[in-house]
């Protein structure tokens, strides 16, 4: 055996597992939101951000005060809300069962997969003039619009999490004797749960824009009407107002989206 | 109840996967199928459970099941099949549900299972928080709860390693010592075979045919590790088998 190969010095082995397993970090996402917006507060108070780029954190909230006092706030919110309930539980409960028709049977599956990849690229909005004709101008073409965007994604979320549950304890429900309608509830549902939860989080962020997009026609109240008056008028303090109200809207969603993750999807630890 | 295979053939496609496969599986004996890899042995044991129909031949029930059986024809598998979002407890009660056992009953049986299988204190656990062994009893124990006639299990303890199987072994000669129930047991495992086996069926390699029935008379619970008796059994079925298993694997390298 030669010198060099001889090791003068133990060497530690250098740690390369860890990692690749999330884990709550509560307080980082408020701090990332505190630290950027107090940036920009930083920024246009010393003018090194014109005030024509970006408004005043500050004035937005003070923009916002004003909302909520003048109760033009509720007046906007609750259109809005009941448009998006409405909208996204119809579309996300039509998905969820035909998505999961397809999971179960052949005949389905060979006649909806190509209709739903044919209509998913299709830009909502662009088909919302068509939904007025349909259902008229009032809330009906709104709903059915947020129903249909949340609709396709729902659909392939839920098959391919259908698709994906493990065949074997299909299998061995069946050897026990199972009903068919028994594997269904007991084995296919709580197995594809997971994927539909995670693909909901995506259909209600799409029911959210789409929401806006149909309050932005021919809507008197709504926090899309609100942003295209405001947007319209160059308003940029009440624009960030209603665009700080979405995003609410969208954290508010995933939170709860996250805490039913939480309590139904506890086994999977 | 008895279980009889008449002159069972099945192929998939061109692949003659068992050839004129008949034989009995009596009343309250453990009849262990052997055979080298990809001869056919899970695919008999679903043609037997009826998850499969055979391409020739009948798989006959004798006789009618047992008084409360539940579901006559009774899968154990390699990989446990437990629902991980039911507990134990749940995992049990999901096939005495659909029979309408619910309640106190369906507790009693449970009760009753899990004691016996030793698994009293982990009712309320979920399976990820239990050990390879512990969820093949669990397995055994959801078989047990539905009073089968015949146990169908796919190689139970291959997924296990060997202190687990060697106790499990022992788990499966108590139960079966204390109240004798039929099993079709399937294994690659020859000390498995002659621990547990009545019946020792060989199988040739692909297409799978009956090479040879070796009975072994000694009682269950006498067999203990190490006897000499069995280790010449095992040396008989393993000068068996290998010729099989070296010329199933010269087959496959001249495919
Ligand atoms: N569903 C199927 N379709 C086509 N071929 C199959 C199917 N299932 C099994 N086979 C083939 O049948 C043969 C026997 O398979 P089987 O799983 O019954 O063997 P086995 O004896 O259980 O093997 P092992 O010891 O590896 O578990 C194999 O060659 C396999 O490739
Ligand atoms: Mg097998």
């Amino acid at each position: 055996m030669s010198e060099a190969t001889l090791p003068s010095q133990p060497i530690e082995v250098r740690f390369r597992g860890g990692g690749f397993a999330p884990k709550a970090r509560r307080w980082v996402g408020l701090f990332v939101f505190v630290l950027l917006i107090g940036i920009t507060e930083i920024g246009t108070r010393q003018g090194w951000i014109s005030s024509l780029t970006l408004p005043k954190p500050s004035d937005v909230l003070a923009t916002f005060g004003e909302l909520w006092e003048s109760g033009l706030l509720f007046k906007h919110l609750i259109p809005s809300l009941s448009r998006l309930a409405v909208g996204a539980t119809l579309g996300a409960s039509i998905g969820i069962v035909v998505g999961i028709m397809i999971g179960l049977f052949s005949y389905v599956r060979a006649g909806m997969v190509p209709l739903v990849a044919a209509i998913f690229p299709i830009p909502k909005i662009a088909l919302l003039p068509l939904f007025v004709i349909w259902f008229g101008i009032d809330e009906a073409s709104k709903y059915a619009l947020i129903a249909f965007g949340t609709f396709t994604p729902t659909v392939v979320a839920t098959y391919g999490a259908v698709d994906n549950v493990d065949r074997s304890l299909i299998r061995m429900g069946q050897s026990f004797g199972l009903s068919w309608l028994s594997i269904v509830r007991k084995i296919v549902l709580p197995g594809a749960m997971p994927g539909i939860l995670s693909g909901l989080r995506i259909s209600l962020a799409i029911a959210i824009i789409l929401l806006v997009a149909a309050e932005m026609l021919g809507a008197e109240y709504g926090i899309g009407a609100y942003i295209l008056e405001a947007g319209s008028l160059y308003d940029l303090e009440r624009l960030f107002a209603g665009v700080v109200i979405l995003s609410l809207l969208g954290v508010i969603l995933s939170t709860v989206i996250g805490f039913i993750e939480r309590r139904i999807l506890g086994w999977r630890a | 109840m008895d279980i009889r295979l008449d002159a069972i053939s099945h192929s998939y496609g061109d692949t003659e996967v068992l050839r004129d496969i008949s034989l009995d599986i009596p009343n309250g004996k453990i009849v262990c199928l052997v055979g080298p890899s990809g001869c056919g042995k899970s695919t008999l044991l679903r043609l037997i459970g009826g998850l499969e129909r055979p391409s020739k031949g009948r798989v006959l029930q004798l006789g009618s099941p047992p008084e409360g059986c539940l579901n006559t024809l009774t899968y154990v598998f390699q990989d446990f099949a437990l629902l991980p979002w039911r507990s134990v407890q749940g995992n049990i009660s999901l096939v005495l549900e659909d029979h309408g056992i619910k309640g106190a009953q369906a507790d009693a049986i449970i009760t009753d299972v899990l004691a016996r299988t030793k698994l009293s204190d982990f009712s309320k656990a979920l399976p990820r928080q239990l050990s390879g062994g512990m969820k093949q009893r669990v397995a055994i124990a959801r078989a047990l709860a539905v009073k089968p006639a015949v146990m169908l299990m796919d190689e139970p303890l291959s997924a296990l390693d060997s202190q687990t199987r060697e106790l499990l072994m022992d788990d499966l000669v108590a139960l079966w010592t204390r109240q004798s129930f039929t099993a079709a047991y399937v294994t690659h495992n020859l000390a498995e075979a002659v621990r547990l086996g009545h019946r020792i069926v060989v199988l040739s390699r692909r297409p799978g045919e009956i090479r040879e029935i070796v009975e072994i008379d000694m009682p269950l619970a006498d067999r203990s590790h190490g006897n000499a008796k069995l280790e010449q059994v095992q040396k008989h079925l393993w000068d068996m088998m290998r010729d099989e298993a070296r010329a199933a694997d010269e087959e496959l390298l001249d495919v």
